[in-house]
């Protein structure tokens, strides 16, 4: 079995490899910081402060599987950040309407600027949306006069801070947390034990029993751990249940549905994909107009996290992202990349800044170690292809 | 007159194919020799044997020049001996200016700091050595083909060349340019300097060749000599074709073709990036279970034609129409075409064919996924029994459905990639090149394939570059040259010799 283990890790190293090096990166801050790396505040904290990047990487991923590359996406969280802040302090709209008109603002923006740029005019999305950054930073100045907003909203600023409401207490455990990964996990089960029932019915290859038993305990023990961690602190937070919903969203749309399989195929094969009688140009317009949505909900989510909008919201965000997406085994050369990757990558970067946080490290080194992973990150993707293509 | 080249027993292998096989090939000083043969009788493998692109040891054989036997390890190496070779794409850089390009790659310089000075004057000199009235400072962008053509020469000139291997020079020009080209080689010729031509273009042959060799599936057929009075048209097109057909077809039983499903009017389709039309005047219709031919050589505008009628207009201008059924129809993009039951198995699998990195169900089922989706969510059990009965169907060798594309032999793709557009059921199946790069084997099924798709009422259009296998198979042969239609010939009538003289105008 242990044969079977090794084989499956080697064959699967590419999908497997962003987990391990969390899981490593997880282990050795705990050990550096005395165990103060697992508490159940620092975890929350940086769920939450993954969660703005998190979102972004989600649609940077699509956007870089169709082989171009978004860098506005940052001020443009920025923005619409701020116009969330002055709809919800100076017009006192309800975050019921604010959230979706933010939303529906930057789909247009992403539509309408980066989409009829790169799809229609062919200008290099590199260069489009390099224009968009610097002109979204003149705007987030403009509306923000160079000031901070406050949000003035506590439904508004719980998005980023908040915690889902509990139905009891139990021994100090939030209660329908707990209910939240039990189900989680049920469903997990459930889904793969349908799939691998089918991959035997069409006769396609499957892991042993005893191998797939304890890759359900093993990953039903690794979200219930977290769970509990969680439920002895305050519980999932707001940010927590957004980012997973855009998640399995966006997984599933990937995964499971026309739309998706069209825009890996555009990503995989352009002129192939334009033959089988795929529009590129509207797939292109479709993902940036994604793209823009996701900036915006970034937006809301730093806006709230900081209860206010500041003139420099979003700086670097576009490079966070990115990172992300790359450290989650998207390809540079198009047509390869997992939503639940980048979500990974972006967690082993936010790990990467949090760790060294609690351990005192000065910014500057902080900056150099995480460039220097994204490096090996993507080499690893670099040289873990060769070695598939080079096995068949 | 003594040899300034000989290339003897030369024999280069691929995976699979032996492209030369025991060549030999003698180039006397001072000549024009032209190569020519059919597409894939090894041409142009020989003349990159030649100029080092596949370097000694690669190959078995010895090229000797000038009495030496050479070695060339790199293009560089043959260059240094006098060898330039300009391909049919021109290997300008198009944003620098005639003189940056005459000299890139061997500047003047001093320590790395170029002279432009003698630079530019030396240029001029060139220009004026091909007959070339442009100022030195234009970009190459600006200049049309004909001109850009000259300027490979110009640069090749400036690296005092013996030998000039030209491939298809005039396989992009017009009927101007070509005469200036064909006028300036005889020029060069006066000055000493040898030059060998591949060229699909008889008539130029016979007009301009000293010695013409003829090349035939990978073997020397015979060299001619024009002093002699060898080189004849009829001689020339008999040497090229004349294999024995043993390629075996799958015989077809009781032929029935019903009303005309496909009729394209004065289709012609204008190339605004090259400047010229690539498909001209186009007359072609196609009846119900019928097996249509396009005949024709490389570059003759049948891929362009293919692509047009379905609707891949990149940057075509179109004119002429389209009949379905007797029904005028519009394609603005393939989904159009689709729709309206046209499908397109295009001649380069690897460049727009297949997604190489997805697996076989997912390229099998990428034309028509609303098919196997409800509510645009894709049923993945429905998407395994299609590509499960396709791998079955079309025999697709593979160790799993799931197998990534790129992993399968090129006979497996092709069938993927049939497989692909069976799946979206269409009345005309364009198969574009379907043997191109399999083997024999996989041939065989795919012709058996065809004949039992036309038993069903498909029409099915087969543009191919192989002359048996247009014979074996079409009921109908349309000829292609230069972007016209320059014949049609019922089965009955095609022979080798034919359409070889169509596609050679």
């Amino acid at each position: 079995m242990f044969k079977e283990l090794r084989a499956a890790l080697s064959e699967n190293i590419r999908d497997y490899g962003m987990y391990i090096a969390l899981a490593v990166i997880m282990v050795i801050f705990t050990v550096l910081t005395d165990g103060l790396f697992l508490t159940p505040r620092v975890l929350s904290d940086l769920i939450d402060m993954t969660g703005y990047i998190a979102v972004l990487s989600v649609g940077m991923t699509l956007v870089i599987v169709i082989r171009h590359i978004d860098l506005s996406v940052g001020y443009v969280a920025g923005f619409l950040g701020a116009i969330s802040a002055i709809l919800s302090f100076k017009l006192g709209w309800s975050i019921w309407v604010i959230i979706p008109a933010t939303l529906a603002l930057g789909a247009m923006i992403g539509m309408f600027w980066t989409g009829t740029l790169v799809a229609r005019l062919k200008v290099p999305a590199f260069v489009a949306t390099l224009a968009a950054m610097t002109i979204f930073r003149g705007l987030l100045i403009k509306v923000t006069n160079s000031e901070t907003i406050f949000t003035g909203n506590e439904a508004f600023n719980a998005i980023g801070n908040g915690y889902i409401p509990d139905i009891a207490k139990v021994d100090g455990f939030h209660i329908l947390t707990i209910i939240i990964g039990v189900l989680a996990v049920l469903a997990f089960v459930f889904m793969e034990i349908r799939n691998r029932k089918k991959l035997i019915q069409y006769k396609l290859r499957v892991s042993s029993m005893p191998m797939f038993i304890i890759k359900l305990a093993f990953v039903a023990s690794v979200v219930m751990f977290f769970i509990f961690k969680l439920a002895s602190f305050k519980g999932l937070s707001w940010t927590a249940i957004i980012v997973g919903v855009v998640v399995f969203i966006y997984n599933f749309i990937t995964k499971n549905t026309t739309l998706g399989r069209h825009i890996y195929a555009v990503g995989g094969n352009p002129e192939a994909a334009e033959l089988s009688g795929i529009s590129v140009k509207f797939i292109t317009y479709v993902v940036f107009a994604s793209m823009g949505m996701l900036a915006a909900l970034s937006g809301i989510l730093f806006t709230a996290r900081l209860q206010s909008a500041t003139p420099t919201a979003g700086m670097g965000f576009e490079l966070d992202a990115i990172a992300g997406a790359f450290v989650g085994g998207t390809s540079a050369s198009g047509g390869v990349g997992k939503v639940t990757g980048s979500i990974i990558g972006a967690l082993v970067m936010a790990s990467l800044s949090k760790g060294m946080d609690l351990m005192n490290v000065g910014v500057s080194y902080q900056y150099i170690i995480r460039g220097l992973v994204l490096v090996v990150a993507v080499i690893f993707d670099v040289q873990t292809r060769n070695m598939k293509s080079k096995k068949a | 007159m003594k040899n300034i080249l000989e290339m003897r027993n030369i024999t280069k292998e691929f995976p699979g194919v032996k492209a030369l096989d025991n060549v030999n090939f003698q180039v006397k000083e001072g000549e024009i020799h032209c190569l020519v043969g059919e597409n894939g009788a090894g041409k142009s493998t020989l003349m990159k044997v030649l100029s080092g692109v596949y370097p000694h040891g690669n190959y078995d054989g010895d090229i000797v020049l000038n009495g030496e036997v050479q070695k060339f390890a790199r293009i560089n190496d043959s260059e240094k001996k006098g060898i330039a070779i300009i391909y049919q794409e021109l290997a300008l850089v198009p944003e620098m200016s005639v003189y940056e390009n005459i000299f890139l790659g061997h500047e003047f310089h001093k320590k790395g700091i170029v002279n432009w000075h003698s630079t530019r004057v030396e240029a001029i000199k060139m220009l004026e050595k091909v007959n070339l009235s442009v100022h030195p400072s234009t970009k190459v962008i600006d200049l049309g083909v004909g001109v850009q053509q000259l300027i490979e020469i110009a640069k090749a000139l400036s690296k005092d060349v013996k030998l000039l291997i030209l491939d298809e020079p005039t396989a992009s020009l017009n009927e101007d340019d070509s005469e200036n080209l064909l006028k300036l080689l005889k020029d060069l010729k006066k000055e000493g300097v040898t030059s060998i031509m591949i060229s699909h273009k008889l008539k130029e042959v016979i007009a301009i060749a000293d010695t013409v060799t003829v090349l035939r599936d990978g073997k020397t057929i015979c060299s001619l000599d024009a002093s002699k009075g060898e080189v004849v048209e009829k001689d020339i097109i008999k040497y090229m074709v004349g294999r024995e057909i043993n390629d075996i077809f799958p015989k077809r039983e009781n032929k029935k073709f019903g009303d005309v499903l496909l009729e394209v009017k004065d289709w012609s389709a204008f190339d605004k990036n090259l400047g010229r039309h690539v498909v001209k005047n186009v007359n072609f219709n196609i009846r119900e279970g019928e097996i249509v031919g396009i005949a024709g050589l490389m570059g003759a505008g049948r891929t362009e034609f293919a692509h047009s009628i379905f609707g891949n207009m990149k940057e075509y201008g179109l004119t002429g129409e389209i009949f379905i059924k007797g029904k005028p129809v519009k394609h603005n993009h393939p989904s159009d075409a689709i729709k309206n039951g046209l499908a397109y198995v295009s001649e380069d699998r690897k460049g727009d064919g297949l997604i190489l990195i997805q697996d076989v169900k997912q390229n099998i089922t990428l034309a028509n996924l609303n098919k196997i989706a409800k509510r645009t969510v894709i049923d993945k059990h429905e998407e395994v029994i299609v590509a499960e009965g396709f791998r079955q169907s079309l025999n697709i060798k593979t160790p799993s459905i799931e197998q990534k594309v790129n992993n399968l032999s090129g006979g497996n793709q092709q069938k993927v990639a049939i497989g692909k557009w069976l799946f979206v059921e269409p009345n005309v199946l364009i198969l574009d090149e379907p043997t191109r790069g399999i083997d024999v084997g996989a041939k065989y099924e795919i012709y058996t394939l065809m004949n039992e798709l036309i038993a069903k009422g498909m029409s099915v259009i087969m543009i191919s570059s192989e002359l048996p296998e247009v014979l074996g198979m079409s009921d109908r042969v349309y000829v292609m040259a230069e972007g016209k239609l320059t014949g049609e010939l019922p089965i009955e009538e095609a022979t080798q010799e034919k359409i070889m003289e169509m596609a050679t105008l």
